[in-house]
């Protein structure tokens, strides 16, 4: 599957903007893009190992919090998982 | 332009009105939109804003979201155009063009520029753009850039 590297977390690829990874799972496929490119990890996962909440992952155009399995959903080969951290703000 | 000196924004005449338009269309809420463009000495130039819905609907006066599904689409758009998201914009209805604490604590996309528009009782006013500079979460900042609108 393609994962797409927004392009905050490029400077952590070498610049690259997708990663091409076999991999079974969500959680495998973020597994494989972060053994790839290690300092990506405290950009994408708090100390304790969970998703820092301002980091939306979507599987096609699914955001994977509303998938039944999660991090444990099944992957093809064809599919797009897009890294996106939120955009938002506000006055005081 | 890293020693002491402002980083600008470039974007042309087109772009920069685009993004102030929108901001006197949703007023008295909130705009937001993407910046397309590419990575030149000292910032970013722009080449093109797409529009996005504001996701807070409940508080659109003061606040502003835009939905991750929006931005895969406008990934999509900046490769097909060739060129990256740089950054987005958002309105600041009847207060100034600058940047609250919500909207640092709410920004993520270090390395790119956020753009601000006061819009004063439905008339864009000023436009400031700020580069959420930094390595992480920790020690993320807005550096304010000069906009350098491009005519022709
Ligand atoms: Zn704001």
């Amino acid at each position: 599957m393609t994962i797409v590297i927004p392009t905050p977390l490029r400077v952590f690829t070498g610049g690259k903007d997708s990663l091409d990874v076999a991999a079974g799972t969500i959680a495998g496929a973020l597994e494989e893009l972060t053994t790839v490119y290690p300092d990506l990890r405290k950009h994408l996962f708090r100390a304790e190992g969970k998703m820092r909440a301002f980091v939306n992952i979507y599987l096609n155009d699914e955001d994977m919090r509303y998938l039944p399995e999660k991090e444990a959903t099944a992957v093809k080969a064809s599919d797009t998982l897009s890294i996106i951290p939120s955009i938002a703000g506000g006055v005081a | 332009m890293r020693d002491g000196g402002m980083g600008e924004l470039r974007m042309s005449r087109a772009v920069f009105e685009a993004v102030r338009a929108h901001g006197e269309e949703a007023y008295p809420e909130e705009c937001c939109g993407a910046l397309l463009g590419r990575r030149v000495e000292g910032g970013w130039a722009v080449e093109a804003a797409l529009r996005a819905g504001n996701t807070r609907t409940e508080s659109a006066r003061n606040r502003y979201g835009i939905s991750p599904l929006e931005l895969i689409g406008a990934k999509r758009e900046a490769g097909r155009l060739g060129v990256e998201i740089a950054g987005f914009y958002h309105s600041h209805p009847d207060h100034p063009a600058q940047w609250s604490r919500t909207d640092l604590q709410e920004s993520h996309w270090v390395g790119c520029v956020y753009v601000i528009t006061a819009v004063a009782e439905g008339r864009a006013t000023v436009s400031n753009s700020f580069l959420l500079e930094g390595t992480s979460e920790e020690d993320k900042r807005f550096e304010g850039q000069r906009i350098e609108v491009l005519e022709g």
